[in-house]
């Protein structure tokens, strides 16, 4: 890779776009990650009680169950939306960003 | 309670404390440990080993290059690296582990599967395209761009040796003692087993050979697993409710499995395994590694998407299965030792014993042989990456600096390859009746405390230097160490001093940190000709890792 397409790749308006976008979405969603992993375990820590509240009246099964298992979801849900995203949006910003400083 | 534990280290430390009756019921594991020779479970595991030594061969005529040995010429699928990682994630540990955690204590369980499973997403975002655009075949390759390849490949290859041993061991182990359990084998036999084969599919199939081999047995694991959980549902009508209404009904603890329990009740002891859990995945050079074989940054994120699925839905299997085996296994004596409160052949057997029960004899075999090969894959991915380590990295670019070709470097690896087996069995030997529920726990420690900060801060910081990354690297490597040994696990549990030097059992709260405080301080004060060198590299760097321009690929070589 020369210098020459560097520089032109560094003064494209689309490099600076695809940064900035993929860096804020990507930061984003790992945010949102910590926050729900944390949170969840900041309950067991200091409120594991509420974990065990029964689902419905009388029900054996407790909320802390679909919680649990909504944590690991939300991990699938998550890589499932920034791969959709990067698989398409950011790939072709990429594309027209190589082409265009060719 | 000692052999217990070697047998699913990954469990780490929590388990001693948590299952007080069984590490009585444990006691007298040790005198009868060995059992009767499981024909079923030997005959399936030869069918394995049979197609297993197929692919082996077929690979090992496909491997001429370089990039065909590391990273299997790039030639893998999004799908088929998702299943790879997910194999080489779902170990025999987390399978017997969870599934024992979760019909020991419930709801625990799942602290353990969810921690495990979060790192994924968080390698997506943050390392796994730039990590492809940037590398060849090791983390190193990475780490080292555009810093001094000696001393950042030396620490690298270090940090990857130091991980994947420790690694090693808790595998070799474990399968010594599962072996043992299943199949009445002899450990020494089964230890020397499970190194043969492993250096077979390393040194003559490589990448391409271990990647088929991990992804034959994730699909085996998948739908063992699944038929054992969908036969548990079935048993219960489908309907949740009622499987955990027996369950409560019938366990020691009763109502309290629905809930967390003592396994997290310090607030910085959770955050600190949260952290080595977390973090300590996107530090595993064997997972790195998966990266390289897949064509380009579109095909590594679609596999973080479909490993990050395949583990998730496993975990939620092991987690019926848990409370399957609570209701089906732990309310019939012909699973029970002779107290009648523990576990034929141990807590681990959880899930085997239940399997026994939903599927007879055959699929006991099938689990058993399936568990077999769970952990010669994972050795195999561990050993591959150990010797990528000491051939692409301190021999090709440390010892002979470049100046050497690609069949000698594929030579070396395969002599490292050979040579890492033989220690892998020498220590499975060695530690075979040592406690070494500590060893995942402390790996995880380690890779969060010394491979992660340094990719992340050289992926991410410009100001990083050459001697920010070695130091603060190697410090936390042996912050993560140190404080391992001084620690109730080892300091308390394992050398038998009466209290712990450092109060806390995981270190990651602390190693952690201290790496990104010194990779920085050591950057920032690094006024060196290199050290600005190193800071305009970066530019260079960012766009190859953001476009993927210049990325090496197969068809490079």
């Amino acid at each position: 890779m020369s210098n020459d397409l560097h520089a032109k790749i560094r003064s494209n308006p689309k490099y600076a776009e695809l940064v900035r976008k993929r860096s804020s979405f990507a930061w984003l969603l790992s945010i949102l990650v910590l926050i729900i992993y944390y949170s969840f375990i900041m309950v067991i820590a200091f409120a594991p009680k509420v974990l065990g509240t029964p689902l419905s009246e009388g029900s054996v099964t407790t909320i802390g169950l679909p919680i649990g298992v909504g944590v690991i979801l939300s991990a699938i849900v998550l890589t499932g939306i920034y791969v959709r995203r990067a698989n398409t949006e950011f790939d072709e910003l990429t594309k027209q960003l190589i082409e265009g400083s060719k | 309670m000692k052999r217990l534990n070697t047998i699913v280290p990954a469990i780490g430390a929590g388990l001693l404390a948590l299952m007080p009756s069984l590490a009585l019921a444990a006691g007298d594991l040790g005198q009868a440990q060995q059992q009767p020779t499981n024909w079923s479970a030997i005959g399936m595991f030869v069918v394995f080993v049979g197609m297993t030594l197929v692919i082996t061969y077929w690979a090992a005529r496909r491997t001429k290059s370089a990039a065909d040995f590391y990273a299997a010429g790039g030639g893998i699928t999004g799908f088929q690296n998702g299943l790879a990682i997910a194999g080489d994630y779902m170990s025999a540990a987390s399978f017997l582990g969870i599934s024992a955690l979760v019909y020991g204590s419930g709801f625990d369980g799942l602290i353990y599967s969810v921690g495990w499973l979060v790192g994924w997403p968080i390698i997506l975002f943050l390392i796994a395209e730039r990590l492809r655009n940037l590398g060849k075949y090791t983390f190193a390759d990475v780490a080292a761009y555009r810093l001094g390849q000696t001393p950042v490949r030396s620490f690298a290859a270090t940090s990857a040796l130091v991980v994947v041993i420790f690694y090693l061991i808790g595998q070799m182990v474990g399968a010594g003692q599962l072996i043992k359990l299943l199949f009445g084998l002899e450990y020494t036999y089964a230890v020397v087993i499970v190194g043969i084969l492993m250096m077979i599919y390393v040194t003559f199939g490589g990448m391409k050979a271990t990647t088929w081999v991990q992804i034959i047995k994730a699909c085996l694991l998948l739908s063992g697993a699944t038929f054992i959980a969908l036969a548990v549902l079935a048993h219960f009508g489908f309907s949740f409710e009622a499987l955990f209404a027996k369950a409560v009904e019938v366990h020691p603890k009763h109502a309290a499995i629905m809930a967390p329990g003592t396994l997290v009740s310090d607030p910085i002891e959770a955050v600190s395994l949260a952290m080595a859990l977390m973090f300590g995945t996107a530090g595993l050079p064997h997972i790195l590694m998966r990266f390289f074989t897949v064509a380009d940054a579109k095909a590594a994120r679609k596999s973080v998407f479909y490993a990050t699925s395949f583990i998730g839905y496993f975990y939620i299997l092991t987690f019926i299965i848990g409370f399957g085996a609570i209701t089906l296994v732990g309310t019939n004596p012909e699973f029970l030792d002779a107290s009648g409160k523990g576990l034929r052949g141990g807590a681990n057997m959880a899930a085997i014993h239940l399997a026994n029960a939903v599927g007879g004899d055959l699929f006991l075999g099938f689990i058993s042989a399936v568990a077999f090969a769970t952990i010669l894959a994972v050795v195999s991915g561990l050993t591959l990456a150990g010797a990528s380590a000491i051939s692409h990295d301190l021999y090709a670019n440390v010892f002979a600096r470049g100046r050497t070709n690609e069949a000698t470097e594929v030579r070396v690896s395969k002599l490292a390859s050979v040579g890492l087996g033989i220690i892998a069995v020498l220590l499975g030997i060695v530690f075979e009746k040592q406690n070494i529920a500590y060893m995942v726990g402390l790996t995880f420690a380690i890779a969060a405390s010394t491979n992660f900060p340094v990719l992340v801060m050289s992926m991410f910081w410009k100001g990083l230097s050459t001697r920010g990354a070695v130091a603060g690297g190697f410090l936390g490597l042996a912050g993560a160490v140190v404080l391992t040994v001084l620690g109730p696990t080892v300091w308390k549990d394992v050398l038998g001093h009466p209290a712990a030097i450092f109060p806390f059992k995981y270190p990651a709260i602390f190693s952690m940190p201290l790496a990104f405080a010194s990779i920085w301080f050591f950057s920032v004060t690094d006024g060196s000709q290199r050290a600005k060198d190193e800071k305009e590299a970066f530019e260079a760097q960012l766009i190859r890792s953001e476009t993927g321009l210049g990325a090496e690929g197969a068809h490079a070589h």
